[in-house]
């Protein structure tokens, strides 16, 4: 075998931290070939973007690498000077990070960017260097290179931008690609775009991709090899095949079990205990002992060396280095609860081509120019009890629906009627008073509490603004039976939202909707912002409160495994309305909207199988939505109708609609 | 003696009285006193408030004026003097009296100008004739400098001595609560090592000390600073100037709050009317010249004492409605910059989810202002006080320079710049009024700046102190 591209050897980087020196990296060892796609997952927190800054060493002014090696084709990269580590970077190690939007330059053309670049490290100028760029960008499939060179960031859309990012990377001719979760802030149907983008280039050009990311779907279908890094460390390594075949650290395991989808419906989810330890002073046995239900006496006093597995096997945990692998056989996952049978009572809440259009003004005198449909003819019924799962691409305003409903945004037209009353036209006092019957759980934990409030002010500002549990010792009382309730410990109430992580945090967030008692709670992407282990928490919570309190769940994601596991109904939702909607089943397994099911296969998943559809383009925009259909500019199976009016409902079964011509010609000769 | 209540004083002490009340409730609350504690760790903030105080006790002694009793009368009715004097005009009550003819530079035992003395034969000449009060009885300049030096260094020696007692007690109080030991202690303060930067405090301290010494013993004898064009001492206006200086830069925040913060908020929080009424307000505001009207605001409560005469019955009532009037127009017109960053703070606010929560649980609007909203832009406030406080301070000298600042008979470090302007062009050139000033402003604003860094680098949490340089260095 040949030598390794990059080979890092016990790498550890330290940096300040608040509570003292946080040892983000502990020793960290990996090596990628040429032309592979090595990919490192784990939650966040773990150190693998940490992983990828000391490669690059661009690591934040508070970090240091106290100690280890980085080889890049023999050189040591960690002894250069500051000097020469600038021929590197670009040239022979490029990255791509998260957030496309704030990695381009926005005062400078794109042209502008990858010129930059290309005279930095090929030395090419002037008409070459345009010439050459317009080819980057032709081959990271960009459509008129020529014109959007002169283009600013901010004309581009956010996939436009990554990719514009991606030809950055390529413009060096690097040997190797760190990508930092390259696709989190995409849409999955733009994020398959960006990962078929990925692999066709690597197959063009041979260069090898360190792929970060903490999603097992995208990892199964990029990675040739994988590593599992836990607090500072990298806990397993193992070929794709053998890693998704048999992982062997209870770590890795436990991320696949976490996992929600068909499978685990009705059931609880494998949740992992606790959280990842502070990386604050050394470790005397293993970092995941307090969170492994395998842990014996020897994890906790010496820490697990590597153990072979098979050649390019190897994982950190004793029960493989003494054959106790007994131990870890997987036990038989509990059996599907019965579903809850199908609700018969009147719907709790019902909306009537809800309209929610935001007026643009411009101009010295303000005057409206034109509107954002963000939405624009929703109908739905929710039953009490129930959960709908409201899914769709970012943009397609169903957030907007979200809180027209509880009426943070004022819906234009159309009506909410909850339990019989219409909530549009109600105003003030009225308003107020029917409050405490929907609430509303918001998507990032950090941003929903008050930095400067105590969990028991946070809990109690409902109950006092709606007049509940008017005593103040009920109040307490209440609050306590809250904290219970989701999970928390008493003595949480008198501490800040900072002292908590992101899970505990969100279960914050859930007890403060539900002190007022709400009989419908919407979610706003609960748990997007969380990693998987601390998001089977969440949805197990979630669960559980379900079936003890009766309450409904309005549930928007765009996570359709989450929605396998959660919902009974499902809406999917393009640009403002309502494409297709049914009972969970009859949605995710038949689908029958073009969208619907290319949503679907745009999903990266382990199993791999569904047939791929690849859409084309972005979501067009909510203020000048195409004519017809909206969805017909990327349709794949479009045709003339399509672009002369928006079809109507069509029921395929009593409980399953779709708005599609495709359907509404069957259902025409049927009759 | 009977206190005389000045508005301007009234305003100072409850300035104090809040900010007070603000550290003792901030004690009690972890989040709030955390960045406070990072303040007590920075050494040059420290030394830097250390120099505050020394200026803030001035000023604060010159803030409490009253009437001193007269011998009594017949029929044993107290009688109060006319003269309104505070603390500060007390203790530097010699200063004061020894007012020479005319101009003398810093030590001078003769005046700075030549004049025609008559000597006691009857005959005229031409000579620097001896200060009445300064160097009395040294005989020529010679004499001086060795007097100038002695009590130099007695008044170093002194503030050593001073400094070395204040400095042990509060070690040993220190060490008390610790529970350690006073030669341990001592060398944990030495070093360094405290978790608040006692070093810098009692470094500073020294230096206060050391300065202060040696001018307490030289002002018994000479004028440090000199005297101006009337004979006045110029350290004694110098010391003087200090409460108009705080008191400008502190009212005037006082009064711009309400405006910027209630405003500015509101803005940003309702939208709609309310921000474009608030919105052209302060451009208007801002479009129109502040000198313009902060002149013409003057000039109107000029005219309102000069034909109200029976309402005041001392100059010092007269100048301190003045300087009041002077901070509210200050006020009002600069509230304009506070405002515009919390309107923009407040639109960021609004839509963030825990906002949108509270409006969820249908909690009114005053309540998310004043719990949710308030607190979070604290911090952009606090900076902002700091900052314009040096700015204020150096607006006043500005104004007084124009002409439309404080009262004339109010002494400030913008009225002794005004009067240094026409010393400059003089022949010999008087320099020291200006000098005097420059400094006291100098180190006033110098440690006003020092401590907005050092509070706005606490108050911000992307900023960390280095731990880990620290566990570097120990390695």
């Amino acid at each position: 075998m040949s030598a390794p591209l990059l080979e890092a050897i016990a790498l550890r980087t330290w940096l300040d931290g608040s509570g003292g020196v946080v040892r983000a990296l502990d020793g960290v060892d990996f090596s990628i070939r040429r032309g592979e796609t090595f990919a490192i997952v784990g939650e966040s927190g773990c150190g693998k973007s940490m992983t990828a800054l000391t490669l690059a060493r661009l690591l934040p002014e508070t970090a240091r690498i106290v100690d280890g090696t980085v080889r890049l084709d023999g050189d040591d990269l960690l002894a250069l000077p500051e000097a020469a580590m600038r021929n590197v970077r670009g040239r022979r190690i490029a990255m791509i990070f998260q957030e496309p939007a704030t990695s381009l330059n926005p005062v400078l053309t794109v042209g502008h960017q990858i010129g930059e670049v290309l005279a930095r490290h090929l030395g090419l100028r002037g008409a070459a260097a345009r010439r050459r760029a317009a080819e980057l960008l032709d081959a990271v499939g960009i459509a008129e290179s020529g014109r959007r060179l002169g283009e600013y960031p901010f004309q581009l859309s956010g996939g436009m931008k990554q990719r514009v990012m991606i030809a950055l990377a390529l413009a060096g001719e690097p040997d190797l690609l760190i990508a930092d979760e390259p696709t989190t802030a995409l849409d999955v149907t733009i994020q398959a775009q960006v990962l078929e983008l990925l692999r066709d280039l690597q197959r063009r050009i041979g260069m090898a991709i360190l792929l970060i990311t903490h999603d097992l779907g995208i990892v199964a279908q990029m990675a040739h090899r994988v590593a599992v890094m836990y607090a500072g460390t990298i806990v397993e390594v193992a070929d794709r095949d053998a890693f998704f075949r048999a992982s062997q650290h209870p770590y890795s395991r436990k991320l696949f079990a976490a996992l929600p989808g068909l499978q685990s419906r009705g059931a609880e989810l494998a949740v992992i205990p606790g959280q990842v330890p502070p990386l604050i002073g050394e470790f005397a046995g293993c970092r995941f002992v307090d969170r492994c239900e395998h842990a014996f006496d020897r994890c906790r006093v010496e820490a697990p060396g590597w153990a072979e597995i098979a050649e390019t096997h190897r994982v950190r945990c004793h029960l493989r280095s003494r054959e106790r692998a007994g131990a870890l056989e997987a036990r038989p996952g509990a059996a599907a609860a019965a579903l809850a049978p199908p609700e018969t009572r009147p719907a709790l809440l019902t909306l009537r081509d809800l309209e929610v259009h935001f007026p643009i003004r411009r101009g010295l005198l303000r005057r409206t120019v034109g509107h954002v449909r963000a939405v624009d003819g929703v109908s739905l019924e929710l039953r009490p009890g129930r959960t709908l799962a409201l899914v769709g691409e970012s943009g397609c305003g169903k957030t907007t629906v979200g809180k027209s409903i509880l009426q943070l945004v004022r819906p234009t037209a159309g009506s909410v009627a909850f339990d019989g009353v219409e909530l549009t036209r109600l105003r003030g006092e009225a308003l107020r008073r029917r409050r405490g019957d929907f609430q509303m759980i918001f998507q990032d934990p950090y941003g929903s509490l008050n930095p400067r409030m105590r969990v028991a002010d946070i809990l109690s500002e409902g109950m006092h603004a709606l007049g509940v549990h008017g005593a103040r010792a009920t109040a307490d009382q209440r609050i306590g039976e809250l904290l219970a309730q989701v999970g928390l410990d008493a003595g949480a109430r008198d501490r800040y939202p900072h002292e908590f992580s992101g899970g505990q945090r969100q279960r914050i967030a859930i007890a403060r909707a539900l002190a007022v008692s709400p009989r419908l709670i919407v979610c706003d992407e609960p748990t997007s912002a969380l990693d998987v282990s601390v998001q089977a928490q969440i949805l197990n919570l979630l669960a559980r409160l379900q079936r003890e309190t009766g309450v409904a769940y309005l549930f928007i994601t765009h996570n359709l495994a989450v929605v396998e596991y959660l919902a009974h109904e499902v809406a999917v939702m393009y640009l403002g309305r309502i494409v297709e909607r049914g009972t969970v089943d009859e949605v995710l397994t038949g689908p029958k909207h073009p969208y619907t099911q290319a949503l679907l296969s745009a999903v990266p998943t382990i199993e791999g199988g569904r047939e791929k559809i690849r859409l084309q383009g972005e979501l067009p925009s909510a203020v000048t939505p195409p004519a017809g259909c909206h969805f017909h500019p990327r349709c794949p199976r479009a045709h003339a109708r399509c672009r002369e009016r928006y079809p109507g409902d069509t029921h395929v079964s009593p409980t399953h609609s779709v708005r599609c011509f495709l359907y509404e010609e069957e259902d025409g000769r049927a009759t | 003696m009977t206190l005389v209540p000045l508005w301007i004083d009234a305003l100072v002490w409850l300035l104090v009285a809040v900010t007070a009340a603000y550290a003792w409730y901030a004690r009690r609350q972890p989040h709030l006193a955390a960045p406070w504690r990072r303040v007590g760790q920075s050494g040059s903030g420290m030394a830097a408030l250390v120099v505050l105080a020394a200026f803030a006790v001035v000023g604060l002694l010159d803030c409490v004026h009253y009437r001193p009793r007269l011998p009594a009368g017949p029929g044993g009715v107290p009688v109060y003097s006319v003269e309104v004097r505070s603390v500060l005009d007390a203790l530097l009550a010699p200063l004061h009296a020894r007012a020479e003819r005319t101009y003398s530079a810093p030590l001078a035992i003769r005046a700075y100008a030549r004049e025609t003395v008559e000597l006691s034969g009857g005959r005229l000449q031409r000579g620097y004739p001896r200060l009445q009060y300064a160097g009395v009885g040294r005989a020529d300049e010679a004499a001086r400098d060795r007097d100038v030096l002695l009590r130099s260094l007695a008044g170093a020696a002194l503030g050593l001595v001073a400094w070395a007692l204040a400095a042990v007690g509060w070690t040993a109080l220190l060490a008390r609560r610790e529970g350690a030991g006073l030669g341990r202690m001592i060398g944990a303060i030495a070093r360094g090592e405290t978790a608040f930067a006692w070093r810098a405090v009692l470094l500073a301290l020294l230096a206060i000390a050391l300065v202060a010494g040696p001018v307490a013993l030289l002002a018994r004898e000479y004028h440090v600073l000199g005297t101006d064009k009337v004979g006045q001492d110029v350290l004694y206006l110098a010391l003087k100037s200090i409460r108009t200086a705080i008191v400008i830069g502190t009212l005037t925040t006082l009064i711009m709050l309400p405006f910027a913060v209630l405003l500015g908020i509101a803005a940003g929080y309702f939208r709609g009317w309310v921000d474009d009424v608030v919105q052209y307000a302060y451009t208007t505001l801002n479009s129109i010249p502040s000198v313009l009207l902060i002149a013409a605001a003057v000039l109107m409560v000029q005219v309102y004492i000069d034909t109200h005469p029976d309402r005041f019955t001392a100059a010092v009532e007269r100048a301190d409605l003045r300087l009041l009037f002077l901070c509210i127009i200050l006020g009002v017109t600069s509230w304009t910059g506070l405002a515009r960053l919390l309107r923009g703070e407040a639109l960021k606010l609004r839509e963030l989810d825990y906002i949108q929560a509270a409006q969820a649980f249908g909690v009114r609007h005053g309540r998310i202002i004043t719990r949710h909203i308030l607190p979070n832009v604290m911090h952009i406030v606090l900076i902002t006080v700091v900052l314009d406080f040096s700015g204020l301070v150096l607006a006043e000298a500005v104004l007084s320079y124009v002409g439309v600042g404080v009262d004339p008979s109010m002494n400030s470090f913008g009225t002794m710049i005004n009067a240094a302007r026409l010393e400059m062009a003089r022949e010999p050139m008087v320099w020291w009024t200006l000098a005097a000033a420059f400094a006291f402003m100098f180190a006033l604003v110098l440690a006003a700046n020092l401590l907005a860094d050092t509070v706005r680098d606490a108050l911000d949490p992307r900023v960390r102190v280095g731990a880990l340089a620290a566990a570097g260095g120990a390695k």
